[in-house]
């Protein structure tokens, strides 16, 4: 009987704009019998990841805005009625130390959710060539990435909480000063966006549970992939804004 | 007839309806979800339009107690301004022709079984209806409905203690806009990723009808626009209800000091209008293509430069996120910063211009049938054209400062964003009606509603402008009491009575509208003779739009009067004919 590496490439379907059209598939839906390299598969992730793209621009233009917002509001003056003089409200926070742990713990979320990315996209490519009765891969050890990012996620979140307290027990509550409400404002947001994440994770985990075709949980793990790279940048962008533009 | 093309079909993407629930209500088909968009906006803008008949009844008798609504107070009135306008941008406006037509129709003219995704199409619908109920209980919470008009200027809008209404009415108010604000993106979505990516084979973005280019347009101001408006808002919930100072500078109520200190009440307004501006084009850009459509049609003529029409909708697209500034010359901005507004702002009069003479070109010696659909297509020309002409005078800075507080504002938005899309929206309907429901509308009725609408509009908004240029403020409540303005109160009340006959005649196409799908004349496939995808199918179209078939495209969209073909007009999905004539 015929064994195969566990390696398989599979060729990422581009988006094209092109003036082409796009020839419909032959069938639609996914099926189970579906995966890489048979066009459905590369249909629907093309799809799937250009809708990704796409709805991923509003939630740019939100901390976009937010971005616009901060630095109009730092440069505000604002009247003292007891000396009728102006002068600045914006008091610097200074940030919990935490929070760079917890963007050492999203960053490594990261890394492992490609690795679950990587390892979902092989396991789909060997069940359409395992398909044939008569071809069977080899055993292998599966490390439970997705899981891992999923712990390391909602550590995350539990950092990002313990950091709101102490900034609270620190005396900097939301209408403290304005440079706090922003600090509440883009992390809770942030945060927010991120437990989209995590349900598209435990949608991931139950696709699994169901036993849908390795095809479409490829395709779920996928977006979530990229949709986490993008929460840590995210990230990555918030706390050089409020560490470094305050 | 001659033969269509086709390919293997794709396969649905989710099963054929199954029971009333799952085909009318919580249906995923698109067809079904731009009906639902459409009686939601139906809905509305009979809602508007009643607001706005008390605002007028109000403005010439102030006194008068209705019925069953007694006197209406100046706060009363403000609240009417905010909710009418509010109802009809984003529920009315923003919903029929995106939401509504172009759900049903932007699949099947690129030649796609539906929307790329079903699921998340019928979550936009239902987002958009909770907002809108959202919005309607406002009107019956403690205080009422805001009355901080559509625009929700800070620091009115920001704080609670403002006026009746300002409470948890005005909560409710920016919570509905924050839900239809998602709604509209997991539409827009929608919109961007079907165009892109479902279009059926030989349909190039250089064939798409001038619709479906319209739409794609739309979603991008969508998407870039919707974003920084929730962000507004959730900024606006927080100096209301968690104390903090974005919007809200030190101010005092009554002589007490708010607790608020700092903020920008000019930063709310730079952030809405960001939003704001391109929201006209939002609602407009639509109609824009489907007049386009009608025009192609009904004149037998191919539309007089495509390529340059399709590129003016970019242009305006790209434009409409560089003029917010234009809106907030009073702010005291600087005369630089005004100055390039207000030619970034002129300058969106060249896309519009080309726009403008493509269709008098299209019209130009075209064998011109006067359709009912084709009427309100020449009639949405001519109020875009009699609203327009009025944006230069407001993109001036020294002008604006005297004309922004005054009924020429009102007059300019109403023809050009207000009543030009509607005329859009009904050109739309009576275009789509027979493959939406495969009967005929009454031309007859159809054609009074056409000339109650186009000179009723006329009659309401032309003498507006004359109201701004001699100096009547625009939102106050009683201007029957102050002298200096006792000479254009006939103005006001001729005004008043144009719009209860111009609202009676909207009454005949609601008898219409539902007198038609029932009782009207069958409809042929293609009763028009025209030549999009949609033309190709059955009437009204099935749940997979081609009946088991995905058209393949052979030809432009608006090839009319062709030169040796058999009749005068080749579809899409005809064999080829050749380089476009």
């Amino acid at each position: 009987m015929a064994s195969f590496s566990t390696t398989a490439t599979v060729e990422d379907p581009r988006i094209s704009l092109g003036d082409g059209g796009i020839l419909p598939p032959t069938r639609g839906g996914g099926g189970d019998d579906s995966g890489p390299g048979l066009p459905d598969y590369a249909l629907r992730l093309r799809r799937a990841r250009l809708g990704l793209l796409v709805a991923l621009t509003p939630v740019l233009m939100l901390f976009v805005s937010f971005t616009s917002a901060y630095i109009v509001r730092q440069g505000l003056p604002t009247l003292d009625p007891r000396t009728n003089t102006l002068v600045r409200d914006w008091i610097p926070v200074t940030l919990p130390k935490l929070l760079l742990i917890n963007t050492g713990v999203l960053i490594l979320s990261s890394v492992f959710i490609e690795l679950a990315r990587r390892q979902s996209k092989e396991q789909a490519a060997l069940r359409a060539i395992t398909a044939h009765p008569r071809v069977s891969a080899g055993d292998q050890m599966r490390i439970p990435w997705l899981s891992m990012t999923l712990v390391l996620g909602l550590t995350f979140l539990l950092g990002q909480w313990t950091a709101w307290r102490q900034l609270a027990a620190n005396g900097f509550y939301v209408a403290t000063t304005p440079s706090s409400s922003f600090v509440y404002l883009l992390t809770g947001t942030h945060a927010i966006h991120l437990m989209g994440g995590v349900l598209a994770l435990l949608v991931a985990g139950i696709a699994s549970l169901l036993r849908r075709s390795a095809a479409t949980r490829s395709i779920v793990v996928d977006l979530t992939a990229w949709y986490w790279h993008f929460m840590a940048a995210l990230w990555i962008y918030i706390l050089c804004l409020l560490e470094f533009a305050s | 007839m001659a033969t269509h093309e086709f390919a293997a079909q794709e396969s649905h993407a989710h099963p054929g309806p199954q029971g009333f629930v799952r085909k009318w209500v919580f249906s995923l088909d698109h067809k079904v979800i731009g009906l639902q968009y459409y009686f939601l906006a139906l809905a509305a803008v009979f809602v508007g339009m009643f607001l706005s008949l008390l605002m007028r009844i109000h403005l010439i008798w102030p006194t008068l107690a209705l019925p069953l609504l007694g006197d209406i107070k100046p706060e009363t009135y403000l609240t009417l301004v905010t909710m009418h306008g509010t109802i009809m941008v984003f529920f009315v406006l923003t919903t029929a022709p995106q939401g509504g037509f172009g759900n049903y129709f932007l699949p099947i003219q690129i030649g796609a079984p539906d929307m790329a995704f079903p699921v998340l199409n019928m979550l936009s619908f239902w987002t958009t209806l909770l907002g809108f109920i959202v919005m309607i209980a406002a009107f019956f919470v403690a205080g009422g409905a805001p009355l901080h008009g559509w625009t929700g200027y800070a620091p009115l809008s920001a704080m609670q203690s403002t006026g009746p209404g300002e409470g948890l009415g005005a909560d409710l108010w920016i919570i509905s806009i924050a839900i239809f604000c998602i709604g509209a993106l997991m539409g827009a979505l929608n919109f961007i990723t079907t165009t892109l990516d479902m279009r059926a084979k030989g349909m190039t973005m250089m064939r798409l009808p001038l619709t479906v280019w319209a739409w794609f347009v739309t979603a991008i101001l969508g998407l870039l626009a919707f974003g920084v408006l929730l962000s507004a808002g959730i900024l606006l919930l927080m100096d209301r209800n968690l104390g903090t100072s974005f919007f809200v500078p030190l101010v005092t109520i009554n002589g007490q000091l708010t607790g608020h200190k700092g903020g920008s009440p000019l930063l709310w307004q730079h952030l809405f209008w960001f939003f704001g501006h391109p929201e006209v084009y939002i609602a407009i850009l639509p109609a824009m293509g489907m007049c386009s459509q009608l025009l192609s049609v009904f004149s037998r003529k191919p539309i007089f430069g495509y390529k340059a029409m399709v590129y003016a909708i970019l242009g305006i697209g790209f434009l409409g996120f560089m003029v917010w500034g234009h809106h907030m010359f009073m702010s005291g901005m600087s005369p630089y910063t005004a100055f390039a507004f207000s030619i970034m702002t002129m300058g969106i009069g060249v896309p519009s211009a080309i726009k403008t003479f493509n269709w008098l070109g299209t019209l130009m010696r075209g064998r011109i049938r006067f359709t009912s659909p084709m009427l309100f297509a020449i009639g949405f020309v001519s109020l875009f054209v009699s609203g327009g002409i009025s944006g230069p005078f407001l993109a001036q800075p020294v002008l604006d400062i005297q004309l922004h507080d005054t009924y020429f504002v009102p007059a300019h938005f109403h023809l050009i964003m207000g009543v030009a899309s509607i005329f859009g929206i009904f050109a739309a309907t009576y275009y789509w009606f027979p493959k939406m429901f495969g009967r005929m509308m009454n031309e007859s009725m159809a054609r009074w509603h056409f000339w109650f609408s186009f000179i009723g509009t006329y009659a309401i908004f032309m003498p507006m402008h004359y109201l701004g240029m001699a100096g009547m403020p625009r939102r106050y409540s009683q201007l029957t009491e102050v002298t200096y303005l006792h000479g254009l109160i006939p103005l006001q009340k001729f005004i008043t009575y144009a719009a209860f006959v111009t609202i009676a005649g909207q009454l005949i196409f609601l008898v219409n509208l539902f007198w038609s799908m029932f009782k009207g004349k069958q409809a042929s496939d293609n009763p028009w003779e025209a030549t999009t995808l949609e033309w190709t199918t059955a009437t009204p179209p099935p749940h997979d739009n081609f009946g088991g078939h995905t058209p393949v495209v052979h030809n432009g969209p608006y090839e009319y009067s062709v030169p040796g073909a058999p009749r005068d007009y080749v579809m899409q999905s005809d064999p080829e004919i050749g380089p476009a004539h």
